[in-house]
């Protein structure tokens, strides 16, 4: 696909568009409707339409399948590290209250750094599934 | 600080050990990580029952939201049980698994077989802690996709087959138990198990609750396994590799029973059961459950397909028990809910280490194998006993107590239909018994050696565990005795 | 009788498309059919909390200057669960229909099942 031009421009150009709105997205989730699923998605969106149009090989080079993997277990490593660390702290598990010295902004800081942690894995495994379906092709 | 926070840590340590054990180089690493993770889970577990076994019960909150707007884990003696049962047969699979994950899981696939092994004991004992019932959906359905995964791992190609066949009637079932609490949710406003009971009783006789409740029953009878909705389990146990086929038997069915005890007798209370068409509709189908999968088990010619026949029959038994909603019964239910997954295990570790040894289990490719693997066939044959209801073994005391509670409310039909299970049970498990001692080797089969000790000592300690239950009922019995008073059981003399 | 149908559309919705879905799981022999009924069924039962949540006059349920009614925000949290629930369900699905058809040859389920049974 990479032999059209339309198609090989707004990959190009597009691509810090989409990704910049994931950003919006997540860390807007307090304020609007948002969060850290639909951050995820839109972001491995923006991969997928790179990969769509100029091939697995180069959006490997970028982003190879090992380091997906990292990023997915750190994500829920984040989620979960979170809720220990509270326990630590002297609450219960996710208690936000613990995480700092007011508890609002404990509350505020709890859910971004969750929600950072759900992006991530989301969008991980999204682009794990999406390079799992795109290389079967190799096998035949 | 760790007592404190002791329910809770059941379920964090597995969920903070799956994704590392996915980053780990495959071989032997993502095992010890196992193992070190079901032992300490299975140490938490123990500790917990010995603290709710005189009948305290234990209440946390999460993120210290107080119940009913925050998620609340309620652990009382049933809750410490069925998270004793997955814990402990989880610890004793993974000593077993290392042999067969070897020989039937390709190098490459063994830290991400291993990872969702954990994610599975997550779910199962996230359903054993929680108090709440979105919390328990969502529980359940991280326990069935990462089970669907784990059964399609199997060697041959209809495990695929086998995977998709309990994807499709597995979230079938997810999505009407989510049907049912969303309509339980529209008529109270709340999801904490507790806080429902209080609010269903004044509106018991609303249409919407009566849906809510079918929906309900539907939706965990087919996790269950009940009788018309059982077609997924004969082949999803029979395809799956050894150690998940272990520990799928003795853990996810039973943890079904115990939701469906949950939501019937907790959030709904036992006289609601009793008014509605549930309680009859569970005794007819018990009974027919019992009889044809004892009869289809009797047919197969393959060990793993007569065990996974056999399961379906044993649920069905547990399913009566629930059906009578006398106390009686509902203790004869939790009992058998514990010896059901030692024997049932037991007996599913002697057929794995059957077909890592000779490579099929198919029944005519067994003939005189008793005589060249006797630790293995002795262990069938105990734990065969203990299916059947011998005296002596745990299997005779579940018998015992179901059939207690049918002559209880005078149901004769009942306890001869009991019965008549345990004497089609002597058919089948004669069956496996006969073609491996009692037949000469023929020609074509090769010479097999004693299977490894390390699937012997857990195949062992179960079946110890079987005989020493049988003897011993103190642990079971006190415990079902203080689970059913908890959960407001009334029996009823008609 | 009007009040019924008119009244209660968002019940007749739900009904319509889990009937649909159901039926499409049921009947249709095709794997990645079943796959595309069990979303209909799973979506109709988002339709069900989602609309059993909305407060009359009320807007969406995050905190902003100048309004006082809001919906209910625990419908859509739960959704969003359930949502991502049924993402992984059919990603294993077709991950599973995948690995079939390259063992099969075949992804119809009567094919399939032929090829099990002459074995």
């Amino acid at each position: 696909m990479k032999h059209n031009l339309i198609l090989r421009f707004i990959a190009k150009y597009f691509f810090p568009v989409i990704a910049l709105f994931a950003l919006y997205v997540q860390f807007h989730g307090d304020y609007g409707p948002g969060g850290g699923f639909q951050a995820g998605v839109i972001l491995s969106v923006a991969f997928i339409f790179y990969a769509l149009v100029f091939g697995m090989k180069t959006t490997e080079q970028v982003l190879p399948f090992g380091v997906l993997r990292i990023l997915a277990s750190t994500g829920v490593l984040i989620y979960a590290g979170t809720g220990v660390v509270t326990m630590l702290m002297g609450g219960n598990f996710l208690d936000y209250d613990t995480l700092s010295l007011h508890p609002l902004q404990g509350q505020h800081i709890g859910i971004i750094v969750i929600e950072l942690g759900v992006g991530i894995t989301v969008s991980a495994v999204m682009l794990m599934i999406f390079y799992a379906f795109a290389n079967r092709e190799n096998h035949d | 600080m760790i007592e404190q926070n002791l329910c809770l840590l059941l379920v964090v340590i597995p969920l903070l050990a799956a994704p590392i054990t996915a980053m780990l180089p495959n071989g032997k690493l993502p095992w010890l990580m196992t193992l070190t993770v079901t032992w300490l889970c299975f140490t938490l577990a123990s500790w917990q029952l010995s603290i709710v076994i005189d009948g305290s019960v234990i209440s946390y909150e999460l993120g210290g939201w107080s119940p009913p707007w925050g998620i609340e884990y309620r652990i009382d003696a049933m809750n410490a049980l069925v998270a004793l049962i997955v814990a402990g047969i989880a610890a004793i699979t993974l000593p077993y698994a290392l042999r067969t994950v070897e020989k039937e899981i390709p190098l490459q696939q063994t830290s991400l077989f291993y990872s969702a092994f954990l994610l599975c004991l997550v779910g199962l004992l996230g359903i054993a802690q929680t108090g709440d019932v979105f919390n328990l959906f969502v529980f359940l359905e991280i326990s069935s996709l990462s089970s669907y995964v784990l059964i399609a791992m199997g060697k041959q190609r209809r495990a695929l087959t086998a995977a998709y066949q309990y994807l499709i009637m597995g979230s079938i079932g997810a999505t009407f138990l989510l049907i049912g609490i969303g309509l339980i949710y529209a008529e109270t406003g709340t999801l904490n198990m507790q806080d429902l009971h209080l609010r269903l009783q004044p509106i018991l006789d609303h249409r919407t609750v009566h849906t809510g409740f079918a929906f309900i029953v539907v939706g965990i009878a087919l996790k269950l396994a009940l009788f018309p909705l059982h077609l997924w389990l004969p082949n999803a146990y029979k395809y799956s590799p050894s150690a998940v086929s272990v520990f799928l038997s003795a853990t996810a069915t039973k943890v079904a029973v115990y939701i469906m005890l949950r939501m019937v007798f907790t959030v709904f209370s036992s006289e609601f059961f009793k008014i509605t068409p549930a309680e009859n509709i569970f005794l007819l189908l018990g009974v027919f459950g019992v009889i044809v999968a004892s009869i289809a088990a009797i047919y197969q010619n393959d060990i793993k397909r007569i065990l996974a026949y056999s399961s379906i029959a044993q649920i069905s038994y547990m399913v009566l028990g629930m059906g009578q909603a006398s106390v009686l019964g509902v203790t004869a239910t939790l009992v058998h809910v514990f010896n059901h997954a030692l024997m049932k295990g037991a007996l599913f570790m002697a057929a794995g280490a059957i077909v890592y040894r000779v490579g099929t289990s198919k029944l005519d490719s067994l003939n005189g194998i008793g005589r060249q693997m006797p630790w293995t066939f002795t262990a069938i044959f105990i734990a065969g006993l203990s299916l059947i209801g011998i005296p002596g073994t745990a299997g005779f005391i579940s018998k015992w107590y179901f059939i207690l509670a049918a002559l209880e409310q005078q149901s004769w039909l009942i306890a001869l239909v009991i019965l008549l299970g345990s004497l089609f049970s002597v058919v089948y498990m004669w069956k496996i018994l006969e073609v491996m001692f009692f037949r000469p080797a023929t020609e074509t089969d090769l010479p097999v050696s004693e299977a490894p000790l390390s699937m012997l000592i857990p195949m062992w300690t179960l079946v110890l565990a079987n005989i020493y239950f049988g003897i011993n009922t103190e642990l079971t019995v006190n415990v079902a005795d203080t689970a059913v008073k908890l959960l407001g059981v009334v029996t009823y003399h008609e | 009788m009007i009040d019924i149908i008119i009244g209660h559309y968002n019940y007749w919705i739900v009904i319509l498309l889990m009937m649909a879905g159901f039926y499409t799981v049921i009947n249709r022999g095709n794997l990645i059919k079943k796959i595309a009924g069990l979303n209909i069924f799973q979506t109709s039962v988002f339709l069900l909390y989602i609309s059993i949540g909305y407060v009359e006059g009320g807007t969406t349920p995050i905190i902003a200057d100048g309004f006082t009614i809001y919906s209910n925000p625990l419908p859509h949290v739960l959704i969003l669960t359930a949502i991502v629930v049924g993402v992984s369900t059919t990603a294993l699905g077709l991950a599973l229909v995948v690995r079939i058809k390259e063992a099969y040859g075949t992804i119809e389920e009567d094919e399939i099942h032929d090829q099990d049974m002459s074995l």
